[in-house]
């Protein structure tokens, strides 16, 4: 006679709680490409607060010696027109070349957030003055918008970074709006109301968490789209100083020596290239994972 | 369709009107005085009030907004402060090179973007699509003022096959065109390949199978012929993207176009042609998604575009 053994501590334990992270997690690790993007931002991120400090070059310091040398032992990734050392210059450069796209992706999304459950939530007149508004931002093109409006607050780091975060805004608010409005017709929103909640209790603790999942796809390939629209700026001379160690500012000024010293070019593009196509390998891998529809099918 | 015509045109009026009064304020939303500013550090004031009284800055602003609305009517985009010109007559010679340059690129793109696209496809997870797949995620993330640079060193200065700026001939739009389609070509091949990936799930797809049909036909008469409307839709979408990409690609070429002069009156502080410039690119901007609508709708009469 066969006996069946409980385990008596494995049937005390609760069954597995759901976790939308974990699950979240399971999925992301598959992702084998969008995985090694997301490591390469990491260790970005993580240069760009300890650049400065493991450069092996002084960034702004002119070495008239060793002007336009390619690549070396002594010097990775060779030297510009002045003799700087083009590596230390580039660590350098991650950290003003990602504090102007995270900074204007992130002000543009809490602005275009906000505006988007607005409009979305209240509908009516509110929605269609906001719409109309931001139909007005789309009459104009994105990067043109951004050249405006520098032309307007002069060149400068700051400038770009107002610059791409108004651009961003209407994108983040019709996506929000979006997303909110196919939230707001949920039974749970709806009992919400009927209990006497508030409408920034029902906004931001019901509404809002629908549109993470969307928000959260839709800012990593912005953040693309920022690094681009930054460096093109500072490239044209609207953006950052020129003696600054900005990628775009470093393309620019090294494109008279392109037929002498095409390292001068070729390092920089290659730092917004890789960066700007990792940011893209993670939107897909997360868009994989996230968007219900790519997700079910 | 002629209903559905006019009320697009009329709803674009409205757009047209607050686009023109952001551009009017253009000169007014610099920080300082205007009329300074276009006369001059250096400038006496008396100078600086002549400036004031010829620009009609002394006026009150509706009143200015109107004589600016009467001058745009007519054509008349004010003088330029650096070449003393008409604008209107600058941007005459600079309009259809810009013009040219656009479609040129929009044309190559789109025909090389869907044939990635339908490659991609047909070989789902197979290497063409592997290869086609990382080819666009790379264009969309390939700088266009660096990928012009690489072109120019290339083509250039190594072969000597194509000259590095200007115009001179047809050969000269080729390496501006390159580089200023390749966004989009890689935007049109990506959504080509996941439009067609879902018409080949639908039903119809699946019955033109079961009635042996052979694949290419099911493929090339069925499924792109209907993946074809939102692709040629999406792809004047991007139009935008090309008419700001142009400012930038035509300064790497040294290409007398409009975005080219957009830059430079910015570095003048050429503020008439800077204002200007930025109500053309919005309005061409604005006839163009235009014309995408109306074609959606022909194109695919199934579509209301007022639900």
């Amino acid at each position: 006679m066969s006996t069946t053994v409980i385990d008596s501590k494995k049937a005390q334990q609760p069954a597995a709680q759901y976790s939308p992270l974990k699950e979240f997690w399971r999925n992301y690790k598959k992702k084998k490409v969008a995985l090694i993007a997301s490591v390469f931002i990491f260790l970005l991120i993580v240069i760009a607060f300890i650049g400065p400090y493991i450069a092996p070059y002084d960034p702004y310091e002119p070495n008239y010696d060793a002007i336009l040398e390619g690549p070396s032992a002594a010097h990775f990734a060779g030297t510009d027109e002045y003799g700087r050392d083009i590596f230390s210059r580039l660590l350098v450069g991650t950290k003003i070349s990602l504090t102007v796209s995270f900074s204007a992706v992130f002000l543009g999304l809490i602005a275009g957030t906000i505006l988007g459950l607005i409009s979305g939530y209240f509908g009516g007149r509110v929605d269609k003055v906001i719409m109309r508004c931001c139909d007005v931002f789309f009459s104009f093109p994105d990067l043109l918008l951004a050249i405006a409006i520098v032309a307007i607050l002069g060149p400068g780091i700051n400038n770009v970074i107002i610059a791409v975060m108004i651009f961003s805004v209407p994108s983040f608010a019709r996506l929000v709006r979006g997303a909110t409005l196919s939230a707001k017709e949920n039974v749970y929103v709806e009992a919400a109301k009927s209990m006497g909640a508030s409408h920034t209790r029902i906004i931001f603790k019901h509404i809002f968490p629908e549109t993470i999942s969307e928000l959260i796809i839709f800012v990593t390939m912005r953040v693309g789209t920022a690094i681009l629209a930054a460096s093109g700026l500072s490239f044209l001379g609207l953006g950052a100083s020129p003696e600054t160690p900005e990628w775009g500012v470093m393309l620019s000024s090294g494109r008279d020596y392109l037929g002498t010293a095409s390292h001068v070019v070729l390092m920089p593009g290659i730092a917004i290239f890789l960066t700007v196509l990792a940011f893209n390998l993670i939107g897909d891998g997360l868009r994989d994972v996230l968007d219900p529809k790519i997700k079910n099918s | 369709m002629l209903k559905f015509v006019v009320r697009r045109v009329i709803e674009i009026i409205p757009i047209l009107i607050i686009v023109s009064m952001l551009t009017f304020l253009f000169i007014h939303l610099i920080p300082g005085d205007p009329a300074r500013l276009v006369a001059g550090k250096d400038a006496t004031m008396e100078e600086v009030e002549n400036v004031r009284h010829e620009l009609g800055l002394d006026k009150p602003i509706v009143v200015q907004y109107v004589d600016y609305m009467k001058k745009l009517v007519t054509g008349d985009l004010g003088t330029s402060l650096t070449t003393s010109l008409p604008v209107i007559d600058m941007f005459k010679s600079r309009f259809m090179p810009s013009i040219y340059l656009t479609f040129l690129s929009m044309i190559w793109a789109t025909i090389i973007g869907l044939l990635i696209g339908v490659v991609s496809a047909v070989f789902k997870n197979k290497w063409p699509d592997y290869l086609g797949m990382v080819t666009a995620v790379s264009g969309i993330s390939l700088p266009g003022f660096w990928l012009g640079l690489l072109l120019i060193q290339l083509f250039s200065v190594q072969l000597g096959w194509l000259p590095t700026g200007g115009i001179d001939s047809f050969k000269s739009y080729i390496l501006p065109s390159l580089t200023l389609g390749a966004g989009i070509m890689s935007m049109i091949a990506r959504f080509t390949r996941s439009s067609l990936l879902e018409t080949m799930q639908a039903d119809f797809i699946r019955t033109s199978r079961a009635k042996g049909l052979a694949e290419r036909t099911v493929i090339f008469g069925h499924a792109l012929r209907n993946s074809l409307i939102s692709v040629v839709t999406i792809a004047g979408l991007q139009f935008g993207f090309l008419l700001g990409g142009s400012v930038v690609v035509e300064t790497v070429f040294s290409f007398p176009g409009m975005g080219r002069l957009l830059i430079d009156s910015i570095s003048f502080r050429d503020y008439p042609v800077i204002q200007s410039a930025i109500l053309l690119f919005a309005v061409e901007f604005i006839i163009v998604n235009l014309i995408v609508d109306i074609l959606y709708k022909v194109l695919n009469p199934k579509i209301q575009l007022n639900s």
